[in-house]
């Protein structure tokens, strides 16, 4: 079989071995739907104002509430797997719709982010690992720490202070400038955007690079003793091409295995990072489900994101394995 | 003692380590420098940083800001703690129970350390405390939740590696029961990487505390820094110093914590490499 | 002899502050011509390895470093000359070979990518004559199909392949030099035959000049021209090989060889008929992959045990010999339930084990006992050495100090210091932590120890003593012993009868001397024909 079949096939073997993982979470949903307080009735009645325990009663049987829990489970994964996330009493929308409109914003948020996070990381690291012990490592390394260390909310707030409120850089918050709002593709609708996007992908991305600087500065190093690097040395090869093309690519593997990994975080942190900026995300959504304790709308936010993992970590992984040729696909 | 020898070399650790004395005793002092509750309304509101007798300035309610960091203190320390302490208890049971037995017992634990990899721990952080209502003890309960698989990784990767080692092997040939070569061969062995991942993990803890506290899930009757900030947010125009002096006190904490985790790091590891 | 290609005076590399000595070669001279073979011998920690880096300028740089000395090639010197000079000359004037071909070759690029970088930094030549360049090279050291390995990846390859691809890699622009630091120290001994005889044929070919570290005479017997022999980073001795092998003069070289076992079999003890322990069919299977999450990939299904039945008679030694991958170690963990195997009967005085769970195992675990390999993994790191020996005993409910006592005893007979009680292994060298396995597996009085390659961790003179000692304690203790080996060297020297093994199956047993003196099965007749030097200490 051709590695390119191989390859393939590993990544349908991926697909289908994140399906119980969906499933799973899945079903975490449905029973921390049921560990809170109250159901959709409560809620529905509690909006209402006042409601007979006969009307509440009827209600349930409408909507099986009074099934056995087994029976809501398989109804609950009927619904979630034909689409149907529930209804948001609170937007009184369907929780779908809501979750889908505010889905692209999260993921241009995300991309943006993954791609300097990890972009600079790697440049960073690599900078560092090259200059080890000058000041060019000690000035990246203590940058490192210290972004390690920052909570998001805190550096997106002084970012707003120190960029947008003093300097006027750039905007505070939103998406978009309400003067120009529509939604077509016109260059100064893109323009308008990326100017909003910069201050929340710069604070989102913060943390993981210096994450990502870290471990491919300890990955360069590590590359660096293998013995593989000592036969490029002994072939003749100059320190440069060892460095750029024999350590390099052994260095980034962990490093794209890391990106993978960070996705869940990332967009737990894009919900700080959205509700800091009022960016229209799926963090902003479940900042405001929050408080208004819309359960049925968080419990969706959650569920799509995790289904982002599931496809970004699909992603990754395809990256890797045209990376890492031992990978095993067979 | 060789391994505060080995500690000492590491002079950034150190460093950490003496901030995070002066934390701890800022923690341990509060009650004597700031004995009023930090909720309570103490003098003028607003005032800038060294004015009307407030060091770090007041809010808009007038709460002095230093009493809350210092009160703060107490709350980020005990919940990174206390989160700390029960992830890694379960973590460590969990990941040594997979990689000692294996079978069935670790594919049902490698799939749900999977899940929860994939699942926005944050996220799901979030939707715990929301259930259970904001409490000190819901937080502990949410963040231990996602914290533990990292743990339960590194302990079953151990044991995984550690149990095909000939010295547990050679337990198995004189007939020594499971339960003493757990506890008597394999934990002593990995007990530096769990030193390491549970220091480190304080230092995460503290960090989803306050970003709970910042979305206004912290335990309401307690004084926090992601509170203070969260509630400082509004006022980013007028009084710059009610968010940025708890935000700094949360980089310079878990700052310190880290830097003592690495050196933890450096000085348990190698000597682990030389010994075996 | 004509004008040498290297000349090394008075070479010493300086180790870092604090490290055990102050260099780790200390004036060494040494001349190496063209068209010949140099090599360089000794044990562990004795320098060769450093000195050979130190002429391609491939010391861990800036702590391991030249301090004085020179290494003349042609008419230059390789301590001073400058690093684009140097870079220059390694590939295309002097190469190098590695121990560990798997870690050597970069594991993310293609075998051709790796020879193809040879080519296109020191000579100008169009991509198709370097890709034939290649192919010609690798159709040169005997690899199979050429074709198809330059565009595989090292872990595609046999550990024998890859070292041969190695060699191609090296061979490249006709070096006037090639440096092997132990070559075949990592392949099992068929391989390793072929990979010497492919060195000594290109070397003759070429007219190179070879300097080859290796710390085994019966491969300095197979291959030297020359010998220099190594220890602590002081050449002791250096001569032709016939000189040196046959005639040693310093004692510390006298020693060594003293050490190799000689391949003829010890003369045949008086054996007792009444057998000890029988395996009767014993198999075991280990799968991997396949299964409901596989998704259609193939299961791997390696036959570690095949239907082996062996016998082990009182007071004997039966030595289970065989490669890499042959199942002899599987076999041994099987005997003392470490693996269980699935089909079989280990029948110890007429119990059969293999049923047992774990109580009922308990009692018979003092029976049998076992012997380790790695001398560094096989003892707990963080227990003390007396505790270590003396919890079989009070595991099996011989009272606290009973045991200790014992283990005192047990100390001096294993040739340790009574104060090593209370140490921790890591305070040990590894031939006296081998001894400290040998006294863990004796507290218990067992009838069988099991050792599973005692001694191939170890240096050669070490071994000696460590199979002495064995030797010894199995006389006075009455035991009967299972021998895992893949050194016939060594089984020549301690098994009463062999078993040899292959891909989990038994190809034949019978006593030593005859086996050595008429093998029947032809794997046998291989592996015996593969021993390094066998012509040299025959007998």
């Amino acid at each position: 079989m051709s590695r390119t079949a191989r390859r393939l096939r590993y990544v349908f073997k991926r697909l289908l071995q994140a399906l119980p993982i969906v499933l799973a979470i899945v079903i975490v949903n449905f029973f921390l739907l049921h560990m809170a307080e109250g159901d959709a009735v409560d809620v529905l009645a509690g909006e209402a104002g006042s409601a007979t325990p006969e009307y509440m009663a009827e209600l349930r049987a409408k909507f099986g509430l009074d099934q056995p829990l087994p029976v809501q489970l398989l109804v609950y994964l009927k619904n979630v797997f034909s689409f149907d996330l529930g209804y948001s009493f609170r937007h009184e929308m369907p929780v779908l719709d809501l979750v889908l409109d505010r889905f692209w914003p999260t993921l241009l948020l995300m991309v943006s982010t993954i791609l300097l996070a990890v972009g600079f990381g790697i440049v960073l690291g690599l900078l560092a690992a090259t200059g080890l012990n000058t000041w060019r490592d000690t000035l990246i390394s203590i940058f490192a720490l210290v972004t390690y260390a920052t909570p998001l909310f805190w550096v997106g707030l002084m970012f707003i202070v120190i960029f947008a409120l003093n300097l006027g850089w750039f905007p505070t918050s939103g998406m978009k400038n309400v003067a120009a709002f529509n939604d077509t593709w016109s260059w100064a609708n893109i323009k308008d955007v990326a100017h909003h996007l910069v201050l929340p992908t710069i604070t989102l991305s913060l943390f993981y690079l210096a994450l990502y600087t870290r471990l491919m500065r300890a990955s360069m190093l590590e590359q660096a003793g293998m013995d593989y690097v000592t036969t490029a040395r002994a072939k003749g090869l100059t320190e440069n091409r060892i460095m750029f093309v024999h350590v390099l690519r052994n260095a980034l593997l962990p490093v794209v295995t890391m990106a993978g990994v960070q996705v869940g975080a990332l967009i737990g942190g894009s919900v700080i990072v959205e509700s800091v900026f009022a960016w229209p995300g799926l963090g902003m959504l479940a900042f405001e489900a929050l408080f208004s304790r819309d359960l049925n709308l968080l419990l969706g936010i959650f569920l799509l994101s995790a289904l982002l993992v599931v496809a970004v970590n699909l992603v990754v992984d395809i990256i890797y394995s045209s990376l890492d040729p031992r990978i095993e696909v067979g | 003692m060789s391994f505060w020898r080995l500690f000492k070399r590491n002079r950034s650790a150190v460093l950490g380590l003496v901030i995070l004395l002066l934390i701890v005793f800022m923690a341990a002092t509060a009650h004597l420098f700031f004995p009023e509750d930090p909720f309570r309304l103490v003098g003028k509101s607003m005032s800038p940083p060294g004015e009307n007798g407030f060091l770090l300035g007041s809010d808009s309610l007038g709460r002095d800001v230093a009493s809350g960091i210092a009160h703060g203190a107490k709350t980020s320390l005990l919940i990174g703690l206390m989160a700390t302490f029960v992830a890694v208890g379960f973590g460590t049971i969990m990941g040594g129970l997979a990689g000692y037995y294996g079978g069935r017992i670790d594919d049902l634990l490698m799939r749900v350390t999977e899940m929860f990899q994939t699942i926005p721990s944050f996220i799901f952080a979030i939707l715990l405390v929301a259930i259970m209502k904001p409490s000190i003890e819901s937080i502990v309960i949410a963040i231990a939740v996602v914290s533990w698989p990292a743990v339960a990784r590194l302990v079953r990767g151990e044991f995984l590696s550690l149990k095909t080692r000939e010295f547990v092997q050679a337990c198995h040939t004189l007939g020594m029961s499971d339960i003493r070569i757990i506890m008597g061969e394999i934990l002593p062995n990995c007990l530096s990487p769990i030193i390491v991942i549970g220091s480190l993990m304080v230092a995460t803890a503290i960090l989803i505390e306050s970003g709970l506290a910042f979305l206004g899930l912290g335990d309401p009757n307690i004084m926090s820094w992601g509170f203070q900030i969260g509630a400082g947010r509004t006022l980013l125009r007028s009084a710059w110093w009610v968010c940025t002096f708890p935000g700094i006190a949360i980089l310079i904490t878990v700052l310190a914590i880290n830097l003592v985790g690495e050196g933890l790091n450096d000085a348990l590891n190698p000597r682990l490499r030389e010994r075996t | 002899m004509s004008a040498p290609l290297l000349e090394i005076r008075d070479l010493h590399v300086a180790l870092p502050a604090g490290s055990e000595r102050p260099y780790a070669v200390q004036g060494v001279d040494l001349d190496l011509a063209p068209n010949e073979i140099l090599c360089i011998v000794g044990e562990s920690g004795s320098g060769k390895s450093l000195m050979s880096r130190s002429i391609m300028g491939l010391l861990p740089k800036p702590h391991v470093r030249v301090s004085q000395g020179s290494i003349r090639f042609g008419d230059e010197d390789l301590v001073t000359v400058s690093d684009a000079r140097l870079r220059q000359i390694r590939g295309s004037d002097i190469a190098m070979i590695f121990q560990e071909p798997m870690t050597a070759l970069n594991p993310v690029m293609t075998i051709g990518d790796q020879i193809d970088e040879v080519f296109r930094f020191h000579a100008k030549m169009r991509r198709k004559e370097r890709q034939e360049r290649a192919l010609s090279l690798l159709d040169d050291v005997h690899i199979p199909d050429p074709k198809a390995t330059m565009s595989a990846y090292p872990h595609e390859l046999s550990g024998g392949q890859r070292q041969r691809a190695m060699i191609a890699m090296a061979l490249a622009l006709d070096p006037k030099i090639i440096i092997a630091d132990e070559p075949t120290t990592a392949l099992d001994v068929t391989a390793q035959a072929q990979i010497l005889k492919l060195i000594k044929e290109m070397q003759e070919a070429h007219n190179t000049g070879v300097l080859f570290i290796t710390h085994d005479f019966g491969v300095v017997a197979d291959i030297a021209d020359r010998v220099a022999v190594m220890q602590g980073g002081i050449m002791v001795e250096a001569g032709t090989a016939a000189e040196v092998l046959n005639n040693p003069q310093h004692p510390y070289t006298q020693n060594l060889i003293e050490s190799v076992p000689s391949l003829t079999p010890r003369p045949p003890r008086v054996q007792a008929a009444e057998p000890v322990l029988q395996i009767e069919n014993l198999t075991k299977t280990f799968r991997s992959g396949g299964g409901l999450l596989g998704f259609g990939a193939k299961e791997r299904i390696v036959h570690a045990a095949k239907d082996v039945t062996l016998e082990l008679r009182k007071g004997e030694t039966l030595g289970i010999v065989g490669e890499s991958g042959s199942g002899k170690s599987t076999v041994a963990r099987c005997i003392v339930r470490l693996v269980d195997a699935e089909e079989g009967k280990i029948l110890l005085n007429g119990t059969d084990l293999r049923p047992l769970g774990r109580a009922e195992m308990r009692p018979y675990r003092a029976r049998i006992q076992m012997v380790f390999q790695d001398p560094f993994a096989s003892l707990n790191p963080r227990t003390k050495v007396g505790k270590i020996i003396a919890q079989g005993p009070m595991i099996q409910g011989v009272p606290k100090a009973e045991a200790q006592e014992r283990t005192r005893e047990l100390l001096s007979i294993v040739g340790l210091d009574e104060r090593a009680y209370d140490r921790y292994p890591h305070e040990f060298s590894g031939g006296q932590r081998q001894r400290i396995g040998i006294a863990r597996a004796l507290a218990l009085n067992p009838d069988v120890l099991v050792a599973d390659e005692p001694v191939s961790a170890l240096d050669v003179s070490i071994q000696a003593q460590i199979l002495e000692l064995l030797d010894e304690i199995r006389e006075r203790m009455t035991l009967s012993m299972i021998f895992i080996t893949h050194d016939l060297r060594v089984a020549a020297q301690v098994c009463d009868r062999l078993a040899v093994m292959r891909s989990g199956v038994v190809v034949e047993t019978g006593p030593t001397a005859e086996i050595f003196r008429d093998p029947q099965h032809e794997y046998t007749r291989a592996l015996l024909g593969a021993v390094p030097g066998k012509e040299w200490r025959a007998g």
